[in-house]
């Protein structure tokens, strides 16, 4: 299973390292939805709840132009019938998948963070980076649980590009909900407030639960 | 088969339906705060109950389906999405008069039960996108039964979440500060949800009925003209 993983994984990142065809685009994605943000706020800075609002649903966003993606080099290209016909556990794609992903994510915010303390914050960013890093990290692994499910469904339908942002978006409220509220205090004026620990501990549950459940039906998306 | 029993059941809701509702225009008495207005609580509460258990169900049966791989399982399934969404869409429009009579808004954001239910119903109102964008019989009935699953366990968390950014606004009428409601209200409120879960049931066992007939008439059908292709469908909607 580990080493199916790290093969899958390490067969994503190398594809996405020649092709570039997810990352940068998610990047460039990202940061116009900030710019885009300035624009419709009207606003030079925001703070607070603003703050925490306009970086998630950019984060969101960027993420179903990756979730739209993930997959397609498997469909088009034989990889699900290659991967079917290896001995090896089908949920390893599905973690595989997850990880690569989740390194995407990472590499956008390296990229999304900074261009929003330039473009927008108001509270400096270095007293919240800690639990920012936190909250992202957590807020990424609940993107990444229901996103890869959902990429994986929307893969095999006529109408990919729609049903995957139909799916995801409704699932993935929670995952907003908690994220926006754990990063509001630390973006506040004035200096970051205490992590709310209740909106972590819910974060955490949720990417747990829907880990669980993704885990246990993503087999039987992979079967002919 | 699944038409046995359906005279009884039909007649069994009509007669608990239009008794909840004569208890709830003759016998309950008017809240004192909201006034008659209230009595809409005996259409939208059971109504929301019974939508969510419908979902929940769903994903039951879904999850059947994925073990058994028996194309009863996913047909019970969006049979009882399907209802369900009917009743979702009639506890929004209820929910917001309500909210508009009592509160004097369409629509409460700060309100957790209005909020969870919309965002809900929005994840549902995919099921049929999703399930008529695959043409596989097979792969649509095992995609729309991970959709049911994931969805249907989706429900209780979000309510959950939800619930978290609370407030205040919304009546608390069963859970824990239940001490408020008279028990002539209780016990009609409970007539009304019990008649909810019959039409329901009614409901699903009637489109289950209709679907399996269906079903056998093309079986039959099939026999005689030794050719599927004859009988056009005239749905896209799963059949056993």
């Amino acid at each position: 299973m580990l080493r199916a993983v790290g093969a899958i994984l390490r067969k994503d990142l190398l594809l996405e390292l020649r092709t570039r065809e997810s990352v940068p685009a998610m990047a460039i994605f990202g940061v116009t939805t900030l710019v885009v943000f300035h624009f419709a706020l009207n606003r030079p800075t925001v703070e607070g709840d603003l703050a925490a609002g306009v970086l998630w649903v950019s984060f969101l966003f960027a993420a179903m132009l990756g979730l739209n993606r993930l997959f397609v080099a498997e469909e088009e290209q034989g990889g699900f019938d290659g991967f079917l016909l290896a001995p090896i556990d089908r949920t390893s794609l599905y973690v595989a998948k997850a990880l690569a992903l989740l390194t995407y994510l990472v590499i956008i915010e390296l990229i999304a963070v900074p261009a929003f303390a330039i473009l927008l914050l108001e509270p400096g960013l270095w007293q919240a980076l800690p639990g920012l890093v936190l909250v992202l990290l957590l807020g990424d692994l609940g993107i990444c649980a229901v996103g890869v499910l959902v990429s994986a469904i929307g893969i095999r339908t006529r109408a990919r590009d729609l049903i995957v942002p139909l799916l995801a978006l409704p699932l993935l409220i929670p995952v907003v909900i908690a994220s926006v509220a754990a990063t509001a205090p630390l973006l506040a004026q004035g200096g970051a407030e205490a992590l709310p620990g209740r909106w972590l501990l819910t974060l955490a549950l949720y990417d747990a639960v829907f880990a669980a459940i993704a885990y246990a039906v993503f087999d039987d998306l992979l079967e002919d | 088969m699944h038409g046995k029993g359906l005279r009884t059941l039909a007649f069994l809701t009509a007669l608990t339906l239009t008794a909840a509702y004569a208890l709830v225009f003759f016998w309950t008495p008017n809240e004192a705060d909201q006034g008659f207005v209230q009595k809409i609580f005996y259409l939208h509460v059971p109504m929301a109950i019974v939508a969510l258990c419908g979902f929940v169900a769903g994903g039951v049966a879904g999850l059947m389906y994925l073990r058994t791989r028996d194309g009863k399982w996913d047909l019970r399934a969006y049979v009882a999405i399907h209802l369900s969404q009917i009743l979702a869409c009639g506890v929004l429009i209820t929910g917001s008069i309500w909210a508009k009579a009592s509160w004097g808004h369409w629509w409460l954001w700060d309100e957790p039960m209005l909020v969870s239910f919309l965002i809900v119903f929005l994840l549902y109102a995919t099921y049929q996108v999703l399930r008529f964008s695959i043409e596989d019989r097979e792969r649509q009935a095992r995609y729309a039964s991970v959709f049911a699953v994931v969805a249907g366990a989706f429900v209780p968390i979000n309510f959950a979440v939800v619930r978290m950014a609370q407030s205040y606004v919304h009546p608390r009428t069963l859970g824990t500060t239940t001490g408020g409601m008279p028990s002539e209200m209780m016990l009609t409120f409970l007539i009304a949800l019990a008649g909810m879960a019959l039409l329901f049931v009614t409901l699903w066992k009637y489109e289950m009925a209709s679907k399996s007939a269906g079903a056998q008439v093309r079986a039959l059908r099939l026999r005689l003209l030794g050719d599927d292709d004859a009988l056009p469908r005239r749905s896209a909607a799963p059949t056993l």
